[in-house]
């Protein structure tokens, strides 16, 4: 017998027990192998069985070593409840149960003397999501009719760069009654209104990253539909770097810059351009904090693109050299905007923040009209590494900062000028549609998603605390690591193909919230268009309440 | 819903012709309330063209409050016109105590001054006039204007015209344009300023629809011109856009069309002039007009036009001889008044076209 002492660690202090039935269990060891925590071992039990052979009771003891499967029990090597092992066993003989009692937030810090790090979302249990309190609530009918959504043509697309305020664009009427121009304006693509968010190579597997590059280059070549997706800060294969699909990709310089030696090296042999670049200056599930790539997820091909040795990659909390709003303005904006000849936008993300309004404004105010979008990432926002705090304590929510932001551009009169993109949560009921249109209808452009991408292509983490383990390098799906083993689980194809299909599936709903109110074209700043049956919400959001 | 008319004719006009092209819609309507905006006027206005006429409904104390303040400014009147007034019992009408057509000087020290001067101090006296009048209710200030005149009453058309004695035609209440619409009860407040046309520096709009980008609109707009206010009808947002795209940034008339209903993004790709339309959109987005409408506008010059939502969802047609043209929403208006035309060229304009008629009488049909 094992002396079990006050202290050490049991399967009740964990926060998944594994139910495994003996009697069921093959010995595939099926479970075992998938299990990428080392969470569950094989283990030999010594059983006592007590028989009787002959006509009468003549009861006898046997001893017997019985293979079993059991929970390792382990603050390093513990189960996150991912399901793999009930996946892969043919005989229902093992799953993962939430377990309430559990102790990990005490024992880990107790054990480890260490702030606890976890990737994923916020795991706190909140209450009904905002967005889920506010309905479409303006319906078009008689006089107004609503439109078909199979009939009717819609125009789907957000502008990304920055736009001048009427009477400054150089537009002159000719002798034929023509506006003529020669003049330069700020560069603006018009984009379909959902980014794929900033996810970096080394967060995500080389598998993965390209699974949502093949989606996105899929939905602009054949299906028409102008999706960008943003690099996240990790740089890009130099492989796309000098392909026409650069056009796709949103590049992002991030405080660690990292990557960018290879982009700024790439730049001679690009032809295309890309679809812009996003200075990340703050990210919503972990305001404040800078970037995060544990050692274990630093591959050789991870230290290829980026340029660094295998070690923890830490990026600053902020960006080096960079004390004012203006200076950011002054500096990055115009040195990236210079880069790309003035012929690509480049926009900022911001973590949602009690003083994001402050930030805005003096964006908004900037006399050289070269900011190219406000991207406002709230506290439901994912990331593949953080410390725990930061992920469940710190941020602010989107709904109402990206609402505030909105109106106090409407207060000068500048709505539009800096496009408003919104994130953090969206999504996460896996309605991304209703959620966007109603972020829209609230004064954004149009919004950006991660989290919701990596549930497309197999993510079973979740906000009650399923996974979550994308720091860790095992991710189980294949999507968040850099082990070859686990990376050849997730087939690119597959990703690619759910991300197209549910984009597509996307674009139909937006239809058909875009038809009963009678709209062809996204209806930002429509916030007649909702209703709330909470008046706290109603009042904040200045929309109507209704009950 | 509303119905909107317009006439526009070589000769003057009485404005019974105007009640004749509206009665006949008037199962289209509501018969709650009618008015109109006169343009380039004949009878006893005709000598005072280049003078401003007020038009404007209030109480003895509002009369009062307006001269007063018209006085301080340093107008002088020239002449006034009120009409006689036929208060039958059972008038389906909701009267002011007083409707005021007064033609004014200018004030003296404007003597030198250059024609934008005027026009703004115009504006600014008509809004000053409105806040005071607003304060108690004392009256409303519908517009202030050389050669234009404003008429808007509550109840039903019929009535308001009885009421005001303009069945009956004669020379001496004539224009050689007008606009009209039929309806009071607007989708908010049953208040006289929400009745169309409505009147800005020489701009008239009125529209048969809904502009479901309503907000959109009002909250751009309102800080962009101090006269962009009130804000009591949708169809307002028209008249500002019309005016903000036109006198304000100075731009063609044809591009108005391109600010309401912008072209979808696949055919502005295919079009020359893409860097122009793609920057109207951008910096005009809040000023789409979304929802189904028909809108005839009025520009200072007399030029008379009509353009229809991006998806054709409101008719509208237009009928012509060879001294007048009248735009109406339903073709009944036009055969009633011009029963003997050629009812085979009258136009039905689609979603991308604006038809534009200017002083000769000449049409012309802009494709976007």
């Amino acid at each position: 017998m094992e002396a079990i002492k006050l202290n050490d660690v049991t399967a009740n202090d964990l926060p998944w027990k594994i139910i495994y039935d003996a009697s069921r269990c093959t010995m595939c060891g099926s479970c075992v192998a998938t299990c990428s925590f080392r969470a569950i071992v094989p283990k030999v039990e010594r059983r006592r069985i007590v028989f009787s052979e002959g006509n009468f009771p003549e009861p006898k003891a046997r001893f017997s070593a019985v293979p079993v499967i059991r929970q390792a029990k382990s603050i390093r090597d513990y189960c996150r409840g991912c399901g793999m092992c009930e996946k892969v066993c043919p005989n229902d003989a093992i799953k993962p149960v939430r377990n309430p009692d559990t102790r990990l937030p005490v024992i880990t810090r107790c054990l480890g003397g260490d702030s606890i790090k976890r990737g994923g979302r916020k795991n706190l249990e909140g209450s009904i999501r905002t967005l889920d309190k506010i309905r479409v609530g303006r319906i078009s009918q008689m006089t107004d009719p609503s439109l078909d959504a199979q009939r009717h043509t819609f125009d789907l697309l957000a502008p990304f760069g920055r736009i001048l305020p009427p009477h400054k664009l150089p537009f002159t009427p000719d002798d034929d009654q023509q506006l003529i121009t020669n003049e330069i304006t700020p560069p603006v693509n018009w984009i379909y209104p959902v980014i794929i968010g900033d996810m970096s190579i080394g967060a995500l597997s080389w598998r993965m990253w390209e699974g949502v590059a093949m989606a996105v280059a899929y939905l602009n070549e054949e299906c028409g539909m102008p999706v960008r997706m943003c690099s996240g800060e990790g740089g890009v294969p130099v492989r796309l770097l000098k392909s026409k699909y650069l056009k796709y990709i949103i590049l992002q310089i991030a405080s660690g810059h990292f990557g960018w030696n290879r982009i700024a090296n790439a730049m001679p042999h690009m032809v295309e351009d890309p679809a812009g670049i996003l200075i990340k200056i703050g990210q919503g599930a972990k305001p404040g904090d800078g970037g995060l790539l544990q050692a274990g997820k630093v591959a050789e091909h991870i230290q290829a693109i980026r340029g660094v040795p295998k070690a923890d990659l830490l990026s600053p909390p902020n960006h080096q050299g960079l004390y004012s709003i203006e200076e950011s303005v002054q500096k990055m904006f115009l040195s990236f905007n210079a880069a790309f000849k003035f012929r690509v936008p480049v926009a900022i993300k911001v973590a949602a923040s009690a003083t994001s309004v402050s930030v805005f404004n003096n964006l908004v105010r900037d006399p050289y009209n070269i900011v190219g979008g406000f991207f406002l990432d709230g506290i439901d926002g994912g990331t593949g590494a953080a410390h725990e705090v930061s992920l469940d304590h710190t941020g602010h929510p989107i709904v109402s900062k990206l609402r505030d932001c909105y109106l106090a551009a409407v207060t000068q009169g500048r709505q539009g000028q800096i496009p408003l993109w919104a994130a953090g949560g969206l999504g996460k009921t896996g309605d991304l549609a209703a959620d966007a249109f109603k972020m829209i209808a609230l004064g954004a452009n149009g919004v950006f998603t991660g989290k919701l991408i990596l549930q497309m292509a197999g993510c079973v983490g979740n906000d009650m605390g399923r996974c979550n383990a994308c720091n860790t390098g095992l991710c189980p799906t294949g999507i968040t690591t850099q082990e070859p083993a686990l990376v050849r689980r997730l087939d690119p194809e597959k990703v690619a193909q759910n991300i197209v299909n549910y984009y597509l599936a996307m674009d139909q709903e937006f239809k058909k919230l875009l038809a009963p109110i009678g709209n062809s074209s996204l209806p930002v700043g429509r916030s007649d268009a909702l209703i709330s049956t909470d008046r706290a919400v109603a009042e904040r959001l200045q929309i109507q309440h209704v009950c | 819903m509303c119905r909107i008319g317009a006439i526009k004719s070589l000769n003057y006009i009485h404005p019974s012709m105007a009640l004749q092209l509206m009665q006949s819609q008037q199962k289209g309507h509501d018969n709650s309330g009618f008015a109109m905006v006169m343009q380039n006027l004949g009878g006893i206005f005709e000598p005072y063209k280049h003078l401003p006429t007020l038009s404007m409904a209030c109480t003895d104390e509002g009369v009062k409050i307006a001269e007063d303040l018209l006085h301080e400014v340093g107008f002088s009147r020239v002449t006034q016109w009120t009409p006689e007034v036929n208060d039958q019992p059972g008038l389906d009408i909701n009267a002011m105590p007083n409707y005021v057509f007064e033609t004014f000087k200018y004030p003296r020290t404007y003597k030198h001054s250059s024609r934008k001067e005027k026009e703004e101090l115009l504006l600014d006296t008509r809004l000053t006039l409105r806040r005071a009048l607003e304060e108690n209710e004392e009256g409303f200030v519908y517009s202030f204007w050389p050669d234009l005149l404003t008429l808007k009453e509550i109840g039903a058309p019929r009535d308001i015209g009885t009421y005001f004695n303009l069945w009956e035609a004669d020379n001496r209440f004539t224009a050689k344009v007008i606009t009209a619409q039929c309806r009071q009860n607007t989708n908010y407040d049953i208040v006289r300023y929400a009745a169309h046309p409505f009147h800005l520096q020489g701009y008239t709009a009125l529209a048969n629809g809904e502009n479901t980008f309503y907000l959109k609109n009002k909250e751009f707009q309102q800080g962009l011109h101090r006269g962009y206010i009130g804000f009591e009808s949708d169809t307002q947002c028209l008249l500002y856009t019309l005016h903000y795209v036109h006198r304000e940034l100075g731009w063609p008339l044809h591009y108005y069309k391109h600010v309401v209903t912008p072209l979808p993004f696949a055919e502005i790709q295919q079009r020359e002039d893409q860097k122009q339309l793609l920057g109207i959109r951008q910096s005009l987005a809040h000023l789409e007009l979304n929802g189904p409408n028909t809108i005839i506008g009025m520009l200072p010059d007399n030029t008379l036009f009509t353009c229809c939502d991006a998806k054709k969802l409101r008719p509208v047609v237009i009928g012509r001889d060879n001294n007048t043209i009248v735009i109406s929403s339903e073709v009944c208006g036009i055969n009633e008044i011009l029963p003997d035309r050629d009812w085979e060229i009258d136009i039905y304009p689609n979603e991308r076209e604006v038809v534009v008629i200017n002083d000769d009488l000449e049409v012309q049909r802009w494709k976007q």
